[in-house]
């Protein structure tokens, strides 16, 4: 789960970590009157979306007097911001964020994360602050220090040496500069997040680490422990028909393309999307009804399949394994008499009662076409679209 | 022969008495699996049909003589019973579990360092030696006993897929493991790909990988070093958008690594031969072993 940025300064506070005076607004007026409460100009206006590159698409502003501040919150605020991460439709800036402005000596980067690969949560360090991160890897990765910590022995005070020693940080900085790592990762493993990360933290001519920006990613898994994180989704920046589905109990996730599909198992799903585009179409979306999935859950894929106007043909691949194909059938034939299907549906069914589940679809005199393999499914695709 | 689990192995299982314990208890009683305990911790005493049920899995252990644990337990708990079942000492632990918090895993993987314990999963079908032995919820029937092939995958329904193409060419497995998508899991690609390899019933082997991590690279590279035998690759994910979970927890592009695109292209350089079409799996395989 991904929130704020405004939600994760709010959360830095509880941890020691200092960030720049402010507060969200939601309209050009509350802009106007935190400003004024911050006592100063200029302060800077920030569009508050869940994707990263909010300065270079035009989303974060300097604003110099109390008319700048009215003029450039009400075009960021409803403006559609699209950055690299947004897709090119954008997202809609529905809140901006009000700050008092810095005076920046210097900006560094810093992150906690799970290290897949060495299986250790690691603290990323660097003085390329305020750049994107995974380009300075790319092209200078003797800039990123790292240093790696078992997760059950914790943060020791060596992790921090080592982290200053990396960034070559003068003796006067690295207390101030420890007491926000230490926050960092104590925040890190208090609330299961998958990311903390700040970009930039900087250091202030009066010698303050400052953290100017803050991204917290949260592991789902783990969000039965948090109650109060939960809170802090925000669904209006989520895809509507991904919030319907999550409902059901459904795993889709909305993509470009003109043929849904209905799969179960994660793996597969991905594998049936390969599948389409092999077969020369787009796949419209992911979307996998579980191992245990019933009629009902295949009737709400059905649906919010169908929801998405682009969408020309279904693609229901299932392999059955415990779950019965003829039991499946009989959900399908329900749902689409229920729903009212309007675009061609292929089915491939294999595994435990394949046969009788391509025979309830075929007496159903519905126009279901089955296909005996995913050779021939993917020809009848590749046929229709 | 085969690896990790045999007719010999002998299964306890955590949670048991929960709705899917006993069902799949039961579904690998039928198979041929010697299920000998369950655990249950304040049902010890009961049964299970005709399995014991205990308390603790030190106690099972003792009582029962069982070397392989699967665990049916759910995702707040599971954690904690991978950590019991290692604790009593149990050869192989198999967990099944899907949505276990990443932090619980990473302090159960780290904890595993030097320890007796096999753990595969979690998120995970669970494992089958065809013929012999199934612990997990996988169908028994797709299968093919006798070999020659190893299946290692992330994956739980596309493995099906993979092994049915395989059964459907006559070509046998030896075991079937499913790795589990979360991104810690305990037994992973090299792991497998080393035991298929000193398996001498194994002749070669088909991984499935997919999107997100650099396990599949790892593994690339350990097959071009170690592996005197074929291994067909397939990764799931060339359409997948970057940044997204596709629903595995472990199933996401971030930023440039972790595509299908650098996997396969890993794969290849390292002498897998890659299978770009799942529809023709069976086919390729027939081909590449040439049995």
């Amino acid at each position: 789960m991904k929130i704020h940025e405004y939600q994760a300064k709010d959360l830095f506070k509880d941890f020691n970590i200092p960030v720049p005076r402010g507060k969200v607004a939601f309209s050009p007026e509350e802009a106007l009157s935190i400003a004024e409460e911050l006592g100063g100009y200029p302060v800077v206006i920030k569009a508050q979306v869940h994707a990263g590159g909010r300065g270079k698409a035009g989303g974060v502003k300097l604003a110099h007097s109390a008319e700048e501040v009215k003029d450039l919150a009400s075009s960021i605020l409803g403006m559609r911001l699209v950055t690299h991460q947004t897709g090119p439709e954008g997202k809609l800036v529905r809140k901006v964020l009000v700050e008092e402005a810095l005076d920046i000596e210097k900006e560094y980067y810093v992150s906690v994360i799970l290290d897949r690969s060495t299986e250790k949560i690691v603290l990323m360090m660097s003085e390329a602050g305020g750049m994107d991160i995974e380009e300075v890897a790319e092209k200078t990765p003797e800039k990123i220090v790292k240093v790696a910590v078992d997760p059950l022995i914790g943060l020791w005070p060596q992790h921090l040496r080592r982290g200053c020693a990396g960034l070559g940080l003068p003796r006067e900085r690295q207390k101030g500069f420890m007491a926000i790592m230490r926050g960092l990762y104590r925040l890190y493993v208090s609330y299961d997040c998958s990311l903390v990360e700040i970009n930039p933290l900087v250091l202030t001519a009066q010698g303050e680490f400052i953290a100017l920006d803050a991204k917290i990613n949260f592991d789902d898994n783990a969000l039965f422990r948090h109650e109060e994180i939960k809170g802090l989704r925000d669904i209006e920046e989520e895809d509507p028909l991904e919030v319907e589905a999550s409902k059901y109990g459904l795993n889709y996730i909305k993509m470009d393309g003109n043929v849904g599909n209905i799969v179960n198992g994660a793996g597969l799903a991905m594998a049936t999307m390969d599948l389409i585009k092999r077969a020369g179409a787009e796949p419209a979306n992911f979307l996998d009804v579980g191992g245990g999935a019933s009629s009902e859950m295949v009737e709400n894929g059905f649906r919010i399949i169908l929801s998405d106007e682009n969408v020309r043909a279904i693609f229901i691949n299932i392999f059955g394994g415990i779950l019965r194909c003829d039991v499946l059938a009989k959900g399908v034939v329900a749902a689409a008499e229920k729903v009212g299907v309007k675009v061609p549906v292929v089915v491939r069914m294999e595994g435990t009662n394949a046969e009788e589940g391509r025979k309830i679809l075929k007496q159903s005199g519905l126009d279901l076409r089955t296909a005996k393999d995913l050779k021939e499914a993917a020809k009848m695709i590749a046929e229709i679209v | 022969m085969s690896i990790f689990v045999n007719k010999d192995t002998r299964v306890l299982v955590q949670g048991i008495t929960g709705r899917e314990g006993q069902f799949h208890t039961r579904q690998c009683i039928a198979y041929g699996t010697k299920v000998v305990a369950g655990v249950t911790p304040g049902k010890g005493g009961q049964k299970m049909d005709e399995v014991p049920v205990f308390n603790t899995v030190e106690e099972a252990v003792k009582e029962t003589g069982a070397n392989c644990s699967m665990i049916f337990v759910p995702p707040a708990f599971a954690a904690d019973a991978i950590l019991e079942a290692v604790d009593a000492s149990v050869e192989v632990v198999v967990a099944i579990t899907e949505g276990i918090p990443a932090q619980d895993m990473l302090k159960v993987k780290n904890y595993l360092r030097g320890k007796r314990t096999r753990l595969i999963g979690p998120n995970c079908p669970g494992i089958i030696t065809p013929g012999e032995c199934k612990v997990g919820i996988m169908p028994g029937h797709i299968h093919k006993a006798g070999g020659p092939i190893g299946v290692v995958s992330r994956s739980g329904t596309l493995t099906y897929e993979v092994v049915y193409q395989l059964t459907q060419k006559g070509l046998g497995q030896t075991t079937c493991l499913g790795i589990g998508g979360d991104p810690i899991i305990g037994t992973n690609f090299i792991d497998a790909l080393s035991a298929f390899e000193a398996d001498p019933d194994t002749r070669g082997v088909v991984m499935v990988g997919e999107i997100g991590g650099d396990a599949e690279e790892k593994a690339a590279e350990f097959v071009k070093e170690n592996m005197s035998k074929p291994v067909i690759g397939f990764i799931a994910g060339l359409t997948a958008p970057p940044g997204r979970r596709m629903g595995h927890a472990g199933a996401i592009i971030s930023g440039k690594s972790g595509t299908a695109e650098g996997k396969i292209k890993a794969m290849k350089e390292a002498g897998i031969y890659v299978c770009e079409d799942l529809g023709s799996l069976g086919e390729f395989a027939l081909e590449v072993f040439k049995v």
